[in-house]
């Protein structure tokens, strides 16, 4: 049988603000434990939240991005269970009424062994505020555990997907565009080892073709995409394992292991807890108008799709270039820059694209920490539009620039990659190769189109690359016929 | 300088004997001292003394008075309930569960009484998390009701009533979240207000029902109650349901009251769900009495009907209990409060530090709000009884269409013996059948001494008369309360035997 998996995704997003969601206590990652934690965050007697304000703007702004529905009332419900890291012995959460309502997403899909490149809408169910837990320290103090309660209260945007997606691919890519997507507008830093960006990711599968959803299987905690691609495809073939075995599929929480590569069972989904969700008496109801809208809106960068739009317009590029180039803030503000400086648009993307990404990713640096500026990348585009340098020597140059030798002009210079356009120099070259070829000249009389290239690449190496090879061409061309 | 003239004067007499060098706070603070010492023991109304912080707050009101900068209620000691949290005191809430508690804050309520320069004389016996109606729940022992020691005070605020009746302060705070100050005062007979909610900030101020819950004064007069609400209500940016609105001077009203008929208009609506079956006769006289003579005071009364009352008390045990199981999960034994001395693991730690920490009422309220708001009962629960809270304010905004003030008795009887209902959770829970839909609607409410009832072979008992007003309609009520107190002289009675 033909199986198809089925994938949602429940993520929570740390948001960026300067303190917690219900108090005034500090946000700040990696302080010693309880230094950050007030009277609200331990949960004193008597102690009220209040609500952050900027924690419902960055609710707002996603909503805005993601073009979906933003509630103008919602409600803050107490989820009620016990464990020592939730002070309150609730987690102040959203539930029948969230914050932001259906949205969606478009991501790309990259070409895989058995499919192209494409894209695919995902849909967002909703977006909902709440607060983080503290953690238990196990092992700190001999035989005994910890409580460090400096994340308590730190404002969370749990961010849930429809079921739409197919393949682990598909997870990973939509994971990778919401991460892109929460940093670009810039309610989340997007640190996966901090946590500030955790997914749960629901895996189920069922005969290809059917509709009934299969059961499903809750992996938490996912902190990175290799992680998470790894886990899907071992939970789904696990599942898919399973039942054609003739087993079943137990509803389930389970948390995947990086060492083994395997996903186990923590707790079946029958000894859930009753979390007895009801209003929180303690806060009004979040009211947003259309002018907190407008206001918010108002203070936005342009998003990603309208960005795309805007290079394939303004720009000339094609949906894939320009996908790819507002696929990070960082490389499209990178991109910008480069054209900003005077660079035509389609070799900056080809350049930004290619050898510029392919460095970055060899080296392990983010495009914002590039020691080839984009006005460097610009003026070095610029000597290849003026034929001052031919590509290959652009290359050098580029490495050059990334070893901080000097400015692009100067590296020209000292390595003496200056392209020769003296028409007069390259016929003198062309027919020295013409002399010393009399076999391949022949060949090509003869009608061989490849002895041509062989001429031209003897004319080049005479030139030691630097004579400027349309010329060449141009010269040989009107030399042999 | 302990005399009857001291601990019976109104807070503005003791503010002018303090202004007048008549006596200093140091002076007067001791005197209410040496009387708690000589009653306390008896009467068990405070639970935690701390005379080294009280008579420093004395000597810094004196200074403030010497320096010309006093306030009216600067210098004056009052009492204040175990609910609030107060920075470096013993905050226990009534319960073994906090019994070690040292609040490392102050409430809103207590910030405010410091800020005007009050002193502050202990913290005030109470049900156990205020959950009561005769503070017989609370882990520090019952408190005498001080005009009968056979009988209760009423609750939660039992210490703070006893506090007030025996004139073991000038005055006290209290809270009231389904009668809480309004049911003990009128068993011990003085006066108490349960201002709307949301006007008192509830920050500092350990939860019971956080959607019921509201801090009001408790003092011998109406006029003593509006001096103190001058000082206790205002925003506070740090509870999201406390109302953003100008202040108020609540004894705005009170020297404008005149003539023979100083209430001619005031339209009384007597609801007569209020005095229908279950009321005391001898209760239903005295407020009978007190209406009739509010009407030689100019009042005219109107027959009214709040058709849902008699659902106040079922909606009442399903919301309150609901959000108390919630509040209430704090008390873990994890962070501070009573832990359990040995335990196997996690859960056994939890079900022994909750099991030892909690009296029987606090669990079986913890019990009845987990259970409704359980999957599969919460719509018929919960949601039904949030359904019903609106039809409750709604009867109360169609009433005060009709009438400007509703009047009625404020508990179905006087002062019950200690022990007698303690078996008997639901008579018990009705001894707040009259003051819990206004918690509901969110009203004001209030209680003012009325008389006394004498049933045969009992001492003569106290019975309050309720007023209850529209939202922020606080002032006409301490207006209408005291109008009353001009012409009757039941709110300075004091119990014998204890001068």
């Amino acid at each position: 049988m033909e199986w198809e998996v089925v994938i949602g995704l429940e993520t929570h997003t740390q948001l960026k603000t300067n303190t917690k969601i219900f108090s005034g206590a500090s946000t700040t990652y990696g302080a010693e434990p309880n230094t950050q934690a007030c009277e609200v965050s331990i949960a004193l007697p008597g102690v009220l939240p209040v609500l952050n304000k900027q924690a419902v703007e960055c609710a707002i702004q996603f909503g805005l991005a993601i073009d979906a529905d933003i509630a103008p009332r919602s409600v803050f419900a107490r989820k009620n269970y016990f464990y020592p890291d939730l002070p309150k012995g609730y987690q102040i959460s959203q539930y029948e009424l969230p914050v932001v309502g259906k949205g969606k997403l478009t991501i790309q899909v990259p070409a895989g062994k058995h499919n192209d490149a494409y894209e695919k809408t995902i849909h967002i169910t909703r977006a909902h505020l709440e607060e983080d837990a503290g953690k238990s320290v196990h092992g700190a103090v001999e035989g005994m555990s910890g409580i460090d309660l400096n994340r308590a209260g730190t404002p969370l945007l749990e961010i849930v997907t429809e079921p739409d997606m197919r393949s682990a691919a598909e997870a990973v890519a939509y994971a990778k565009k919401l991460h892109e997507l929460v940093q670009w507008i810039g309610i989340c830093d997007g640190n996966m080892q901090e946590g500030s960006f955790r997914c749960d990711v629901n895996v189920s599968v069922r005969p290809k073709g059917t509709e009934k959803l299969g059961t499903r299987r809750e992996i938490k905690n996912l902190n990175s995409f290799k992680f998470m691609q790894q886990a899907i495809e071992y939970e789904t073939q696990w599942q898919i394992d399973t039942l054609e075995d003739g087993g079943k599929i137990q509803q389930a929480t389970v948390l995947f292991n990086p060492d083994t590569g395997e996903t186990r069972a923590m707790r079946s989904k029958e000894e859930a807890n009753d979390y007895r969700y009801f209003p929180d008496p303690d806060l009004l109801p979040l009211i947003v108008t259309e002018e907190d809208k407008a206001r918010v809106k108002a203070t936005m960068p342009e998003l990603p799709e309208a960005m795309k739009a805007r290079f394939e317009a303004d720009y000339g590029l094609s949906a894939y270039d320009a996908a790819a180039l507002t696929a990070s803030r960082d490389m499209a503000d990178y991109f910008v820059a480069a054209v900003q400086s005077g660079a035509e648009a389609k070799p900056a993307a080809n350049w930004v694209m290619g050898t510029l990404s392919a460095k970055l990713n060899a080296e392990e640096k983010a495009i914002a920490d590039s020691p080839v500026s984009a006005q460097q990348l610009a003026q070095l585009l610029k000597r290849i539009q003026d034929n001052t340098i031919s590509n290959n020597a652009a290359k050098q140059v580029f490495e050059a620039l990334w070893l901080a030798e000097g400015e692009v002009d100067e590296i020209i210079a000292s390595k003496g990659l200056k392209q020769e356009s003296d028409s007069g120099a390259i016929e003198a070259i062309i027919d020295g190769v013409l002399a010393a070829n009399p076999a391949m000249v022949e060949e090509f009389k003869a009608g061989k189109e490849k002895a041509f290239n062989a001429l031209v690449g003897q004319a080049m190496k005479a030139s030691k690359g630097k004579a400027n090879p349309a010329q060449v061409n141009e010269i040989l061309k009107k030399k042999l016929t | 300088m302990i005399n009857s003239s001291l601990i019976n004067s109104s807070l503005t007499q003791l503010s002018q004997m303090l202004a007048s060098k008549q006596i200093s706070s140091v002076e007067m603070t001791q005197s209410f001292l040496v009387r708690i010492q000589q009653y306390n023991p008896t009467i068990n109304a405070y639970i935690a003394l701390d005379e080294e912080k009280t008579m420093a707050q004395a000597a810094a009101a004196d200074a403030r008075i010497a320096a010309g900068n006093a306030e009216p209620l600067t210098g004056i000691p009052f009492a204040q309930k175990d609910i609030f949290c107060a920075k470096g005191w013993k905050t226990t809430c009534g319960s073994k569960m906090l019994a070690n508690f040292v609040a490392p804050y102050d409430a809103h309520v207590i910030s405010q009484f410091d800020a005007a320069g009050a002193v502050n004389l202990g913290k005030t016996n109470m049900d156990e998390f205020a959950m009561g109606s005769s503070n017989e729940t609370s882990y520090f022992g019952g408190v005498k009701n001080p005009w009968d020691f056979d009988r209760v005070p009423g609750g939660s605020s039992g210490g703070s009533a006893a506090a007030v009746a025996a004139r073991l302060c000038a005055a006290a705070t209290g809270t009231d979240t389904g009668g809480s100050i309004r049911q003990p005062a009128s068993l011990c007979g003085f006066t108490g207000l349960k201002p709307t909610y949301g006007l008192v900030s509830r920050y500092g101020m350990i939860a019971f029902a956080s959607s019921l819950d509201q801090a009001g004064p408790m003092a011998k007069s109406a006029e003593d109650c509006a001096l103190m609400m001058n000082v206790m209500a205002g925003f506070d940016a740090r509870d999201s349901t406390s109302l953003d609105r100008p202040k108020e001077d609540y004894t705005r009203g009170l020297n404008a009251l005149s003539g023979d008929q100083p209430l001619k208009g005031l339209r009384i609506g007597l609801p007569k769900e209020y005095f229908a079956e279950g009321l005391d006769a001898n209760v239903a006289k005295v407020v009978q009495d007190a209406i009739a003579e509010y009407r030689k005071l100019g009042a005219e009364t109107v027959d009214i009907s709040l058709p849902n009352s008699q659902l106040s008390i079922p909606v009442y045990y399903v919301l309150a209990p609901a959000e108390a199981s919630s509040n209430l999960s704090r008390y873990d034994g994890v962070r501070y409060g009573h832990r359990a001395a040995e335990y196997d693991d996690l859960m056994d730690m939890y079900m022994k530090s909750r099991a030892e920490g909690f009296g029987a009422e606090v669990k079986r309220r913890i019990l009845i709000g987990t259970y409704v708001l359980s999957a599969g009962y919460y719509d018929a629960y919960y949601l039904k009884a949030q359904q019903i809270r609106r039809l409750i304010a709604q009867d109360f905004t169609e009433a005060f269409k009709q009438c400007d003030i509703i009047m009625g008795p404020t508990a179905p009887s006087t002062a019950f013996k200690a022990g007698e209902k303690a078996d008997d959770p639901v008579a018990m829970y009705l001894q707040d059948v009259y003051t819990i839909a206004t918690n509901l609607a969110g009203l004001p409410g209030m209680s003012i001494p009325a008389g006394f009832a004498t049933n045969s072979g009992d001492k003569a008992l106290p019975v309050g008369l309720q007023i209850i007003g529209n939202y922020f309609d606080e002032a006409r009520m301490l207006d209408v309360a005291h109008a009353y107190q001009l012409t009757t002289d039941w709110h300075t009675q004091m119990p014998a035997g204890l001068e």
